[in-house]
């Protein structure tokens, strides 16, 4: 148990270190890019708007830095993260709350199925060392090289520009009323797929590489030529026995890159115009709504956490070392 | 003990079964490391016999090739091993012989465990951390075992961990809440859950505190009388082996320098080599003798000089030893059943001291 | 001194390498190689590769080869100055970590997790927008200053092991001094996890600094290859089928990323000889009988010469 309290206790921590580092980074860099909107907004914005977006933004300066810091929680905890300057005057949460399902979705499912499928055909690759298979290594190698959002670009051009197969941007025939019918589930899907491929070649490489590598390490371990001594099928060697144990470093490894690849997926959303967390991060970017910046900010993190320890709670499933701790 | 009239085993090519039953012959094996083009000859034409019912001990530093040995007899060698040569017969249940060398991937894994099953060195590394020990042998008896069902198999695992002393509730454990010991006892166990014909163990007790490793030797030795199983056993202790052996064969630089009766290679050995393992070990019984060692370290196999491999570390090295490879054969003493591979019992000059005993 | 020339005699990380070196010349040398000046706008707009334009031109007929030479500097030049400052931290705290051990490893250990589990690209985002301008250098250190983590967690774990070895526990009962133990008998130990972390976070700060000049971050006057996508993807080169305009740019970007991680193989190799493939070239197994197993030995009965 004290493996997953500790988890926990991680969590909480990066969490609070995360919002922390939301609260000071419009404090501590130079440039003062709110008060001029403010301004700008002048007569339109209610009292109490422009006073979570002072707090937010650290232009309270009549008030120290620990008051306005638990005034900065304050707003948190009632799921107060200012206004949008773009969508004025709809809230920030409001905004992310309609974009991240989209994006746990695409990104989520997609993370997923590159995860499972990489991991198959690392296994195949490592247990089939010098053959064949190898040559395949290469290949895994460039995917891993290649930006995210270029392979997306090339799939647009090729698979929707060229040969019209898929539409190259949106998440959802517009024309349809969304609703669970089976119709615009089946349009949500059609123009999903293609962001979702792109997120699974380009991550799935990254996948194959780290589990190959680990069947090849593990291949050598007693415990794997025990269960050849045994004379057990090679299918149940090599899926119960080696990529068992190999699979464990992946998962934890899935854990800790799970930063680096919803980070780059999110691109991914850029380039479709898909309607998830990451495309609006964009636009915020592209339109200098800081507000709209630090609560997209603030929600990927706290949603990768979550995901972080579904993860382990995953890890302390598959190694009962981690869930025992008498002899 | 079996001693008797030892066919030379580098000749001996007829493949029926001989006077002695042996249930386990290796002959002329040959193995490389490394698939390039310049392998190193880990094992150059080692040739052995194990009779029904015998334990032979298999001696030697560590490098010298022991495990390499057991592990190309069952073909279990990783890449880059590679068996170059040789023929491992195993005598089966139904008097049949079979080279496992030449059988097919679906015949050899019949084989395996049902005939022949290993202990190997490190007891925590040999089991898999993920799996309750229940699962580990039950897999093992359900692979041969197809129509078996389930709790039937499991009903075994329970019996065999009874048989190693060990109670059956254990089964639910995973193997890092056993101790050392255990899980040493867990590996016999699973090792004799088909009851195989011949038993490697490699090194069993190596990791283990003294009082351990009698329990666990006496424990197998009793088995054997009981299940009568033949044992290879392979360890760097020579002194042990003279315990539980009947026969033992020294290995030195990948090739077997001496076999003999066990009680023949401690009171008297013939080769060097032996001679100077036996002052390496505190003996466990009889009086105390001093410690001596070999000077100097087995030789880099992947550089090999001409002549007998021992010769830069013997005392009684000579000028032939340094260009001649000595091959196994009859001592000169002419005593039956023993073998040695030694330029000092074929130059017909009186024997030193040591080895002429 | 053996370890180097394997190194060197490794057949990928010779090609990662040459690569390396190949986009070094057009960073060190690229204005005077380029044929026009990037900026330069011409007649021939948005044309497809010539003899006078040979990766065409944008739509407003800047020469697109100029644009990706002169660029390799400004990517060059990112992936460098983060690496650095990135192994840098890296080492400072997973060294630190590794050797003092205690409430202080702990600590330093949270702190790089923490640094791992949140996104890294969404924070390099938030801080480079609100910078008043996020040029080249700014995003480098960034990048430095939020990709050490990964270094660092590896380099403790490497510190903590070879602070168990015998040479380092006899050089700290002789009564070494802590620094100089760390200067002598642990950095120069870890050589190979630092370089392989360096390169490591190369690649990563150039694929960040690229993505990061294609949603229009850093100011797009500074030529990148991020810049040319950002260029392209904005003037509907896609729609328009200008193929030259996107996949040129791209392919350079995957080439140096891949020659990364060709030099990064090498690395892995010398430090866990298990992935070595020494000796197992598939084509010459198969030619002499050889299917290397897990489990099953080959037996080759060849004539011994």
């Amino acid at each position: 148990m004290s493996f997953l309290l500790r988890r926990i206790a991680f969590y909480v921590l990066t969490a609070w270190a995360a919002i922390t580092i939301n609260f000071f980074i419009p404090r501590l860099l130079p440039g003062d890019p709110v008060t001029a909107l403010l301004g700008r907004m002048q007569g339109r914005i209610d009292s109490n708007a422009e006073h979570a977006l002072r707090v937010l933004f650290g232009l309270d300066q009549d008030a120290t830095l620990w008051q306005q810091y638990l005034d900065y929680w304050g707003l948190l905890l009632r799921g107060d993260l200012g206004l949008s300057f773009t969508h004025f005057p709809t809230p920030v949460s409001e905004i992310v709350n309609q974009s991240l399902p989209w994006t746990v979705g695409l990104v989520g499912v997609a993370t997923v199925i590159a995860f499972v499928v990489g991991s198959l055909i690392g296994t195949f690759l490592g247990w089939r060392r010098g053959t064949w298979a190898d040559g395949l290594l290469p290949v895994a190698t460039f995917f891993q090289a290649v930006p995210y959002f270029w392979l997306g670009l090339i799939t647009i051009a090729v698979l929707s520009v060229n040969l019209g197969w898929f539409p190259s941007s949106g998440s959802y025939d517009r024309g349809l009323v969304p609703a669970f019918t089976g119709e615009f589930i089946g349009s949500v899907v059609y123009y999903g797929f293609l962001p979702a491929l792109t997120v699974v070649l380009s991550s799935v490489a990254g996948w194959v590489l780290g589990m190959r590598n680990m069947m090849v390490t593990v291949s050598s371990e007693d415990y794997v030529t025990v269960a050849h001594a045994k004379g057990l099928a090679e299918r149940q060697v090599m899926l119960g026995y080696a990529a068992r144990n190999a699979v464990l470093p992946q998962v934890s490894s899935f854990a800790l890159s799970l930063g680096f690849v919803v980070g780059g997926t999110l691109i991914m959303e850029m380039v479709f115009s898909y309607q998830g967390i990451g495309y609006t991060l964009y636009q915020a970017v592209s339109t200098h709504d800081y507000p709209l910046m630090q609560g997209c900010f603030l929600v990927i993190t706290l949603s990768v956490l979550v995901a972080n320890m579904v993860a382990d709670l995953a890890y302390a499933l598959l190694d009962p070392r981690t869930r025992t701790e008498d002899r | 003990m079996s001693a008797g009239v030892e066919t030379d085993p580098g000749v001996a090519r007829d493949a029926g079964p001989t006077a002695e039953d042996p249930v386990l012959e290796i002959r002329n094996l040959s193995v490389d490391y490394g698939f390039g083009d310049d392998p190193t000859h880990v094992l150059r034409d080692v040739s052995l016999t194990l009779r029904r019912g015998e334990v032979l001990g298999l001696a030697g530093e560590s490098g010298c090739g022991k495990s390499t040995l057991a592990y190309a007899a069952t073909r279990l060698l990783p890449p880059p091993g590679l068996i170059t040569g040789g023929e491992v017969w195993l005598t089966g249940r139904d008097g049949e012989r079979a080279d496992l060398l030449s059988l097919s991937d679906a015949e050899l894994r019949a084989a395996r465990w049902r005939d022949i099953a290993i202990v190997f060195q490190g007891a925590m590394s040999s089991l898999n951390p993920v799996f309750r020990i229940e699962k580990q042998i039950v897999d093992g008896i359900l692979a041969h075992r197809p129509r078996m069902r389930r709790e039937e198999a499991r009903e075994r695992a329970a019996e065999l961990l009874r048989l190693v002393g060990i109670s059956a509730d254990r089964l639910r454990s995973y193997p890092h809440q056993l101790s050392g010991g255990m899980r040493q006892r867990v590996m016999i166990a699973m090792a004799l859950a088909l009851e195989p014909q011949v038993l490697i163990m490699d090194e069993p007790t190596t990791a283990l505190d003294v009082v351990m490793q009698r329990q666990i030797l006496e424990q197998v030795m009793e088995l054997r009388e009981r299940l009568g199983f033949s044992v290879v056993f392979i360890t760097h202790d020579v002194s042990l082996l003279v315990e539980v052996a009947d026969r033992i064969a020294v290995m030195y630089a990948g090739e077997i320098v001496e076999t003999a009766a066990a009680r023949d290679v401690y009171t008297r050995p013939r080769h060097p080599y032996s001679a100077g393992l036996l002052g390496s070990f505190p003996p466990l019984h009889g009086p105390r003798r001093e410690l001596t060692g070999i000077p100097g370290a087995p030789p880099d196999l992947s550089a090999r000089e001409p002549g007998c491999p021992f010769a830069p570390r013997c005392p009684h090295a000579m000028d032939v030893c340094r260009t001649e490879l000595p091959v196994l054969g009859r001592t000169a003493q002419g005593e039956d059943g023993r073998l040695v591979a030694c330029h000092l019992h074929t130059a017909g000059a009186p024997l030193p001291e040591e080895v002429g005993r | 001194m053996r370890n180097q020339l394997l190194f060197l005699r490794n057949g990928k990380v010779v090609t990662g390498l040459a690569i390396l070196g190949f986009f070094t010349l057009l960073a060190v040398l690229g204005p005077w190689l380029s044929p026009y000046d990037p900026n330069q706008v011409s007649d021939a707009l948005l044309s497809p590769p010539s003899a006078t334009h040979w990766l065409g031109t944008d739509h407003t007929g800047r020469d697109i080869l100029s644009q990706i030479i002169v660029g390799a500097r400004g990517v060059l030049v990112v992936g460098l100055v983060a690496g650095v400052s990135a192994t840098v931290v890296g080492v400072l705290v997973g060294v630190t970590a590794g050797f003092v051990g205690g409430v202080g490893d702990e600590s330093l250990s949270a702190l790089s997790n923490m640094f791992l589990v949140i996104p890294q690209l969404p924070l390099i985002i938030l801080i480079a927008a609100q910078l008043p301008s996020a040029g080249g250098l700014t995003v480098a250190l960034v990048i430095g200053a939020t990709g050490w983590a990964w270094g660092a967690r590896v380099l403790r774990a490497q510190t903590l092991s070879l602070r168990k070895r015998d040479f380092v526990e006899a050089a700290r009962a002789n009564g070494e001094r802590t620094w100089r133990l760390v200067l002598a008998e642990v950095l120069p130990n870890l050589t190979a996890v630092i370089a392989s972390g360096f390169v490591g976070t190369v690649t990563f700060a150039v694929l960040s600094q690229v993505t990061l000049s294609f949603i229009g971050i850093t100011p797009v006057s500074e030529w990148n290859w991020g810049t040319i996508l950002f260029w392209a993807q904005n003037n509907l080169a896609l729609q328009r089928g200008a193929w030259w305009w996107f996949v040129p740019a791209g392919a350079c970007i995957a080439l140096l990323g891949m020659a990364l991680t060709l030099v990064n193989f090498g690395i892995d190799e010398i430090v866990n000889p298990r992935l070595r493939s020494t000796g197992l070239h598939a084509r010459s197994l198969r030619r002499r009988g050889i299917r290397p197993r897990v489990g099953f030995t080959p037996v080759v009965r060849e004539v011994r010469s």
